[in-house]
């Protein structure tokens, strides 16, 4: 009998990463399968982010493996990682907008300078991306700085769909914005990450926005994911860590880290 | 006297591996120059940031460099009758020293701290982060630029100095010290050779890219906000400006010294 099962689109292995004497991430295991919603949840300083930068390749893990397609992506040579790196965007928590450049020039920005494209033909495609997150063209000459929090938000999600990648990882992608701004850039995201089928990984401690974006939830604490699953499941997961964390309870097994990770 | 060897050598340790980070910084970033793809648009507006939006601040300094150097070599040489050197000695100083030299730290003062705050300002804020997302290498699209840019206009920038330079010195000695106009300017050309230019014009592309290199440098690894980007700033001017100084006299030694 043959193994059938496919294989994961991103799956994670054995992963530590230390700062100084803070193990940070240790041993953490995870799949996330193709166009999948992963919603990795955990308070503040868990190390979600540092998760996601290990995957991205900015942040080297001290052991462990990470695969992409099946293929180990950890001690990759540098041409390959850019290579690899075609296939992601990224949502970043502060949007990351480059301030020197236009709204309609930060979209476009990976199919110009990381891909070649021509300008004219990168601002049609930014115009569209533009227009798939509400905002229309007159919005293109602006400077970042002239945005508000959620229309940079919106740029930002335009800016990393942009290249249509295979897989686009959020970060906090509703921090700092207030509840309908926050549930507009949710449903932007289930929209843009359903229509192309992107595989997705978000990581966020706002529950509402898990449970809106999420096919999957996984818990991280302590440098381990402590539960997975189903959204559906997690208001009946029976884990104490999850159970504390979805109601915001002070009293319980998960102890608050003084330090970001 | 055992604690007192253990500080000195954790201090050497500690400078050796400094000394080594910019090194492999440096050779990653210049490395990035062989191969495509390149970045022409952005080193063009960073030789404007540097050179032409320098000008004015290197011009005025030049200028009352000049002046100075004319009015103090004056009232030094008449002790001794040798008023007759002033044209000479303020081209030979100018050419060779004080022109790339208070140019290196003009530039390291406005366009060091500039590179070293804004480059900072990206990497607290993640978008040198999201540089790499985008499939654009960081050290080609922010460092190179900067640092060819650097060393292609701080000489250009030199050159318009040691003529402004040499102008305030002739504005001095001609109008305030009385000096004939042509014997000013014959003194000025007599004993100005090609390699007193071509050793400034050195200096200046080394400085160019130590300023450059340093605000880079300290930028790229800033760390903690405002404050860390602030830090970052205060040390590529610092940095930079030492290491002028101790390079200049490399570069003296290696040119002139018999």
């Amino acid at each position: 009998m043959t193994n059938t099962r496919p294989v994961p689109k991103i799956s994670v292995r054995g992963l530590r990463k230390s700062f100084g004497r803070k193990q940070v991430l240790d041993g953490l295991d995870i799949d996330c399968g193709s166009g999948e919603s992963l919603v990795v949840i955990g308070g503040s300083g868990t190390g979600k982010s540092v998760l996601v930068k290990c995957i991205l390749g900015l942040l080297h893990p001290e052991a462990g493996s990470i695969y992409i397609d099946g293929a180990e992506t950890v001690g990759l040579p540098h041409a390959a990682r850019e290579r690899m790196l075609q296939k992601f965007g990224m949502l970043f928590q502060g949007s990351a907008l480059f301030d020197s450049l236009n709204v309609w020039e930060n979209v476009a920005f990976g199919l110009v300078q990381g891909r070649g494209m021509e300008r004219a033909a990168a601002r049609d495609i930014a115009l569209a991306k533009l227009a798939a997150v509400g905002l229309g063209p007159e919005v293109s000459l602006l400077r970042t700085s002239e945005l508000s929090g959620g229309m940079q938000k919106r740029v930002a999600l335009a800016r990393a769909i942009a290249a249509e990648p295979e897989i686009v990882f959020f970060d906090e992608p509703t921090t700092g914005l207030d509840p309908i701004m926050a549930d507009v850039i949710n449903d932007l995201i289930v929209e843009c990450v359903r229509e192309v089928g992107t595989t997705a990984v978000s990581i966020t401690h706002d529950m509402v926005s898990a449970r809106k974006i999420a096919d999957r939830i996984a818990m991280l604490y302590q440098g381990r994911i402590v539960w997975h699953g189903p959204t559906a499941e997690i208001e009946h997961s029976g884990n104490p860590f999850v159970d504390q964390f979805i109601h915001g309870r002070a009293d319980g097994p998960i102890k608050m880290q003084v330090r970001a990770a | 006297m055992l604690r007192f060897l253990a500080a000195v050598g954790a201090a050497f340790l500690t400078f050796v591996t400094a000394s080594g980070r910019l090194a492999v910084f440096a050779g990653l970033a210049l490395a990035t120059a062989f191969t495509p793809p390149f970045y022409p648009g952005v080193m063009l507006r960073q030789m404007v940031s540097i050179g032409y939006f320098s000008l004015p601040v290197v011009g005025l300094t030049a200028v009352f460099t000049g002046m100075v150097l004319a009015l103090q070599s004056y009232t030094g040489f008449s002790r001794f009758s040798a008023e007759g050197a002033v044209a000479t000695v303020v081209v030979l100083s100018v050419t060779r020293e004080l022109g790339p030299v208070i140019s290196g730290l003009m530039v390291a003062g406005r366009v060091g701290a500039a590179i070293a705050a804004e480059i900072g300002t990206m990497r607290v804020t993640d978008q040198i982060d999201a540089l790499t997302t985008l499939s654009t290498d960081p050290l080609r699209y922010l460092v190179l630029p900067r640092l060819l840019a650097g060393v292609i206009t701080l000489p250009m920038l030199v050159l318009v100095a040691d003529i402004i330079g040499v102008f305030g010195g002739y504005l001095v000695g001609v109008y305030k010290l009385g000096f004939n106009p042509q014997a000013y300017l014959n003194g000025t050309w007599q004993h100005l050779e090609t390699i007193d230019l071509v050793s400034g014009l050195v200096k200046a592309a080394v400085f160019g890219f130590i300023v450059a290199l340093m605000g880079c440098y300290q930028g790229y690894h800033s760390r903690g906000g405002a404050q860390g980007v602030g830090r970052a700033t205060t040390y590529a001017v610092v940095s930079a400006s030492i290491l002028i100084l101790l390079v200049d006299y490399l570069i003296t030694a290696a040119f002139f010294s018999r």
